[in-house]
């Protein structure tokens, strides 16, 4: 039809609300495109980015982190037909902006939900409250690049943690077409973090890293790395959430599991006097 | 200080035997090797006890293993309910027994154990029995399933206390357990087992193993166990947590600490230093949560400090079976020795200690309670666990640098706060990276309300709603 000569995209990493490329220079094809092959310097680049960012996202109220997990939705929503295009399923596409107006919701209740007052023996106001782990490590399913992703950072991040992600390894276009949704939709930079590459050259250095506080390792769907990444994970006593031991069907109720395993619960005891 | 006559608690309440075997599958074994705990104050062999074999582990993981899928998995959330009644009631009519017991074997003063570890194991046994016929309305769907076998080690700082924490919630929840008593501190768990047969509790639910490093390695690592409980020091925090790397089995960790107790210049400054000596002489230091930093607003620095060695002049250390006794024995040789050494680093390393002038009994193993000043955040003493009576203190000068002070640590067990207004509580304990924050109080533990760690304190919640997470398939 045309004669024009197409514009193709750059894929590049997302850390620290910015696109750059890989400290390393690598790249790696897929789908006749050249990906960012993110390196050890990257996940050390993301993980202090990830760290900056937690006193700015889980100091915002909870009205605001889920104006903005709305906002992604909404911004996913008009990119629908691009995911499509990418060859995601138009139901995966749905289900994932759906997820994050479902978990945009959470934001100010889940302290409600998972919090409590506690009744002591005592003459005490005592209370129970969640609060963000802080930087969570994310191994996102290789096999649900954009619904499997949204699934898995949205309930990280609405309670106040900042992630960095390792992007399916094989599919990695939607997550960096999911990073210029995030970059539109007022989240601040930092809080959610994108690197595509080889999840068995830097898983291990994100499950290392002493400035992590906790690991997902859903998509660690082979058993030996999974072992050694929550292995790594023990040094500084890292949250780890396993892989499921059967297959996750990530169209189906996600329930509050993957909100909880981020969460600390802080008790504070204060006297009744007068 | 002026004397006091002695008083000191009858130990003829309690019948200790010469030698303890292995409670499994509600019998007693006699375990294949033996060793002997001793009386903390005295040195005083009191018992011999098994040290569990791998093998031995296994045929009480078996045990367990029988009695869930045949006995407990399948007996009513009503009826489990009413045999942990059963058990706290037996707990409080022995009440006496058990906290002379306790004070022997660990060196914690009788007051102590009276007044505090037992009628807590009591109270999280009463706790844990009423939820056992309501886990569809905790919050973990309608219907929660219980994990399994729970493998559960603890320490020697409350043993019984600790035991409560560990087995009440498991049997509520549906589980049965095999738990390994500290090395140090066995006779309790060993007593408490005994209470389990007087409860008619259906043989293999609860089973105690008793060893040391070895035992409970071949506890947590055992395949047959689905989850695994353990409380003690970030080290063996960490092992656990690699030796169950790549398997399926539930893990909750409730590890060491540094707290900062935090005192600010409106404080009321004889309230806090009650506080102070509560948070760090409290069971001789040997407390996990213990307020071992203490963080004092520059400008009541010197009231503060002169009121504290005042205070800690009053202490009195001697016979963990005297009611009037403050500071009992520390518990072992091992955990005098660090404690020693620690304090020798925060000499050298140029802080200043201090002590009250103290008399301390001939045998047994004893430090007198301690406090180092110009202690920097650099100090091995403001860094690591001493878990013994030994108070770091170190100053500020605004609520911002008290909060970055107190964060300045790999741990994040408990806090302290100390001040009259009330704003300024609720903006600390927004900030310290801590799973429990006291507020013009110290060292308070209730059956209700949840209690563990940030980062490298570990993970998971003991006590409270929270408590049940740990043993429910959810």
């Amino acid at each position: 039809m045309s004669d024009r000569l197409a514009v193709r995209k750059t894929y590049k990493l997302y850390v620290g609300g910015k696109f750059p490329r890989s400290e390393s220079g690598r790249s790696y094809l897929v789908q006749d495109s050249n990906v960012a092959l993110a390196s050890r310097k990257d996940v050390r680049d993301a993980v202090v980015a990830a760290r900056a960012a937690v006193k700015g996202w889980s100091g915002a109220t909870a009205y605001n982190r889920g104006q903005i997990l709305y906002r992604i939705a909404e911004m996913l929503e008009g990119r629908r037909d691009q995911f499509i295009g990418l060859g995601e399923a138009p139901a995966d596409v749905d289900a994932a902006i759906d997820r994050w107006v479902w978990y945009a919701g959470w934001s100010d209740k889940i302290a409600q939900v998972y919090g409590n007052a506690n009744p002591v023996a005592g003459p005490y106001f005592n209370l129970s409250a969640p609060e963000p782990t802080g930087v969570v490590g994310v191994v996102a399913p290789p096999d649900s690049p954009l619904l499997g992703l949204v699934s898995v950072v949205a309930p990280a991040i609405v309670t106040g943690n900042t992630v960095v992600v390792l992007a399916s390894e094989g599919q990695p276009l939607p997550a960096v077409t999911l990073a210029e949704v995030l970059a539109t939709s007022d989240l601040p930079g930092g809080v959610v973090n994108i690197l595509t590459g080889r999840v068995e050259e830097t898983g291990p250095w994100l499950a290392a890293h002493m400035d992590v506080n906790a690991i997902d390792l859903t998509g660690a769907l082979e058993a030996e790395l999974a072992r050694s990444l929550e292995e790594a994970a023990a040094d500084n006593l890292k949250r780890v959430v396993r892989p499921s031991a059967t297959p996750i069907d990530w169209h189906a109720d996600p329930g509050l599991g993957r909100l909880t395993a981020f969460l600390e619960t802080k008790t504070v005891w204060h006297p009744k006097g007068v | 200080m002026f004397e006091y006559a002695p008083a000191p608690e009858s130990r003829s309440i309690v019948d200790i035997k010469p030698s303890y075997g292995l409670f499994v599958n509600g019998e007693w074994v006699d375990g294949e090797n033996r060793n002997k705990t001793v009386n903390p104050a005295t040195e005083e062999v009191l018992a011999e006890v098994a040290w569990a074999t791998e093998a031995e582990v296994d045929s009480a993981v078996g045990a367990a293993r029988t009695a869930y899928e045949k006995v407990w998995s399948r007996t009513s959330g009503r009826e489990r309910a009413k045999y942990l009644y059963r058990i706290a009631r037996i707990i409080q009519e022995r009440s006496r027994e058990l906290a002379v017991l306790e004070s022997i074997d660990n060196g914690k003063p009788i007051r102590e154990s009276r007044d505090v570890d037992v009628p807590l194991v009591a109270a999280h046994f009463f706790y844990y029995a009423g939820w056992a016929d309501k886990l569809g309305y905790a919050g973990f769907g309608p219907s929660p399933r219980p994990v399994g076998v729970a493998g559960q080690v603890i320490p020697w700082n409350f043993p019984l206390l600790m035991l409560a924490w560990k087995i009440a919630p498991a049997l509520a929840c549906g589980n049965t357990v095999v738990l390994k008593p500290a090395e140090t501190t066995p006779l309790t768990a060993l007593l408490f087992a005994e209470i389990c047969q007087e409860a008619d509790l259906p043989p293999g639910v609860v089973n105690i193993v008793t060893g040391a490093g070895d035992t409970g390695h071949a506890l947590v690592s055992h395949p047959g166990v689905d989850k695994v409980a353990f409380t003690g020091s970030t080290d063996v925090g960490r092992a656990i947590a690699r030796a169950v790397a790549g398997t399926r089995k539930k893990l909750t960790l409730e590890l060491g600490g540094k707290a900062a107790n935090i005192v600010f210049d409106d404080a009321p400054i004889d309230q806090a230093v009650e506080g102070i000596v509560n948070g760090i002489f409290f069971n001789q230091g040997h407390v996990c949560c213990a307020g071992s930093r203490l963080l004092v607003q520059e400008s009541v620095y010197d009231e503060v400090l002169a009121s504290l060695k005042r205070r800690m002049a009053l202490l009195r250390v001697g016979d963990p079976l005297d009611k009037n006794t403050d500071i009992g024995a520390i518990n072992s040789a091992a955990q005098l020795d660090r404690i020693r050494t620690l304090s020798e680093i925060g000499a050298s390393e140029g802080a200043t200690q201090w002590s009250p002038p103290c008399s301390l009994p001939d045998r047994g193993f004893w430090f007198a309670p301690t406090i180092f000043t110009g202690v920097t955040q650099a100090h091995r003493i403001a860094r690591e666990e001493i878990f013994g009576p030994v108070l770091s203190v170190l100053t500020f000068r605004t609520p911002a640098e008290a909060v970055e002070k107190a964060n300045n640590t790999p741990y994040g067990l408990s806090a302290g706060v100390w001040t009259d207004k009330g704003s300024r509580i609720l903006w600390m304990a927004d900030r310290l990276r801590a799973g429990v924050v006291w507020a013009n109080t110290f060292n308070k533990f209730d059956p209700t309300a949840p209690f563990g760690g940030y980062k490298e304190s570990g993970y998971g919640r003991e006590g409270g709603r929270h408590g049940l997470e740990a043993y429910l398939d959810v």
